[in-house]
């Protein structure tokens, strides 16, 4: 196993989670490549081999104007996500490119207070590495439950 | 559990406002004892309720679940081709019979004692009816079949299955008249193809959700992103269509806009300068119908949804779950006919709707707005008098007349 690759796709998915988490999602976008495809879907979806996702992103541009919209136009009450990882497990190593995939589980907690388990699953991604480090070239986020409760604003 | 709680819950007597349509008390939004009347007025009673689509059931011998009103209900083709749907519960102790979200089978039984059941929901076999060895069985008079799962009508129109428990219910052409026979056959207009579906636990009764999709007049204000692109603004073209009863509506526009300023003169929420998108893509739509309307909303009494959101497509059925919780289950789609670039705009378009559509999520939130703050009064009234006291079709969207119709349509059915 090449430990280095290993540590460095592990500070990969912790810098992921933590700007998510600390809600500094102008930089969420940074962590993929120009041409990336970021889906949530649900395992069920998944399951019967059918296309529709949540979010359905294929460039970086896409995942900016999310952010944005996030931010000036769509309406939603305050809350913050706590996102706790898995051991990354890489799938595949091929030239440039690892498959990987991570265990999440994701806390949301309220303005009010209110704090609930709101979202377990697993990102199935394909990490690239350029000349700053590596970045996503694909990240697939499966749902394990087919539910979402009220909504789902802030990415995955 | 709701059941246990609710049984013993003692109608009460109630008087709407005399104000009429221009007025809804907060109590509807709240009283348990509602909530069981409607389950049994409304949702068992004499409507029609949207089960699934056609082509969820693929082939001969496949089933999937879904609800009348908060009864589970199994929704069948059986070996012939037909399509039936029964109550999902045995004849025997009440359980469950179809644990499985959908399947292939040709007769389904329980799991619990073994009954078995055909598609059509008829009791076909009961686990050792006569005992073993001459010790134990039925007797020899019992009907295991007096309790049998209700069985549903059940029509279809474009690809979409209804069902009613019923016998008062009209056809469901004329349940729906034939404007709205029209409307729906506008979108449904080839065999479809499923891409997917999304389910959503709302924090709130299923009538704020049902006046969430009837109202005309909020889309293009809370609905800040479908404003900023230019997707619907109230000056776009369109307009209102109520149903007779009241309990239908469809809302539509054109998918230009006369460019009016409007918005930004009052300076609203809604409205932002040269707010542009980076990858419009999820905004590309092509004129599938020919008529140049870009979104058409319609409901039908009383828990179904059709949504054309420019190529975006998708059914909507409400599962009322408790007095202050639902479910809205969606399934887009698009038509076998489609090619891959097709499927692609469809899939982009998808993310303006679900529980993180650009437009869609706030409607996930703003019933859960309304049920936190009325709960603690059900004796103050809501007003609803946007466009006047009427439930006429208007050729503006500035109007709250298939809200009223809603009522209309509610109290008719609730005796209220």
């Amino acid at each position: 196993m090449d430990i280095d690759l290993y540590l460095q796709v592990q500070e990969l998915n912790a810098r992921y989670a933590q700007i998510i988490d600390e809600d500094r999602l102008e930089v969420w976008p940074d962590f993929f490549t120009e041409d990336a495809r970021y889906r949530i879907t649900t395992a069920e979806n998944l399951q019967q081999g059918l296309p529709l996702a949540l979010v359905y992103a294929n460039s970086r541009a896409m995942l900016r104007d999310r952010v944005r919209a996030l931010r000036d136009a769509n309406v939603y009450e305050a809350q913050r996500y706590r996102h706790i990882l898995g051991p990354p497990l890489l799938e595949k190593s091929e030239e440039g490119q690892v498959r990987v995939l991570t265990s999440f589980m994701v806390a949301r907690i309220m303005h009010t207070g209110e704090t609930m388990l709101f979202a377990t699953g697993r990102y199935e991604d394909r990490i690239v590495s350029d000349a700053e480090g590596l970045r996503f070239a694909e990240k697939l986020v499966v749902l394990d439950s087919r539910q979402v409760d009220t909504l789902l604003a802030i990415p995955l | 559990m709701l059941a246990e709680k609710l049984t013993n819950v003692e109608i009460q007597p109630r008087r709407w406002p005399a104000e009429g349509l221009t007025r809804v008390p907060y109590w509807v939004y709240s009283a348990p004892d509602l909530f069981v009347q409607e389950q049994e007025q409304i949702f068992r009673g004499p409507t029609w309720s949207f089960l699934c689509l056609e082509a969820e059931l693929p082939g001969p011998n496949t089933y999937r679940r879904s609800n009348l009103g908060n009864m589970p209900v199994v929704v069948t083709r059986d070996a012939e081709g037909k399509l039936n749907a029964f109550e999902n519960r045995c004849a025997h102790r009440g359980s469950l019979l179809c644990l499985h979200e959908r399947g292939e089978a040709k007769d389904i039984s329980c799991v619990y004692h073994n009954w078995s059941y055909d598609l059509a929901g008829n009791l076909t076999g009961v686990a050792f009816r006569k005992g073993l060895g001459g010790k134990g069985g039925m007797p020899p008079d019992a009907k295991p079949d007096a309790h049998a799962p209700r069985k549903l009508r059940v029509e279809t129109l474009g690809g979409l299955i209804f069902g009613t428990l019923s016998a008062e219910t009209p056809a469901l052409e004329d349940y729906l008249g034939a404007e709205f026979v029209t409307r729906i056959k506008r979108v449904m207009r080839a065999p479809v193809k499923v891409l997917g579906h999304f389910r959503q636990v709302l924090p709130s009764n299923w009538k704020l959700y049902i006046e969430n999709v009837k109202d005309s007049y909020h889309a293009s204000l809370l609905h800040a992103f479908f404003t900023t692109f230019r997707l619907n603004r109230l000056s776009q073209k369109g307009g209102i269509i109520v149903s007779e009863s009241g309990g239908h509506h469809v809302s539509y526009s054109l998918a230009a806009d006369t460019g009016g300023r409007e918005y930004e003169q009052a300076g609203m929420r809604a409205a932002h300068e040269n707010y542009g998108l980076e990858a419009p893509q999820v905004l590309t739509a092509v004129d599938e119908f020919g008529d140049g309307i870009g979104l058409q909303i319609l409901s039908v009494f009383p828990g179904f949804v059709l949504q054309q959101t420019r190529n975006s497509l998708a059914v909507r059925r409400i599962v009322p779950v408790d007095v202050e919780k639902s479910e809205l289950v969606w399934t887009c789609f698009g038509f076998e006919t489609d090619d891959e670039e097709m499927t692609e705009r469809r899939l982009l378009q998808a993310n303006l709707i679900g529980p993180s559509g650009y437009i869609s999520m706030e409607d996930g939130a703003a019933p859960g707005f309304v049920q936190r703050a009325v709960d603690p009064s059900p004796d103050v009234l809501s007003v609803v008098e946007m466009g006047g006291s009427s439930t006429e079709s208007a050729d503006n969207r500035v109007t709250e007349a298939s809200v009223r119709g809603f009522w209309k349509a509610y109290r008719q059915h609730m005796g209220l």
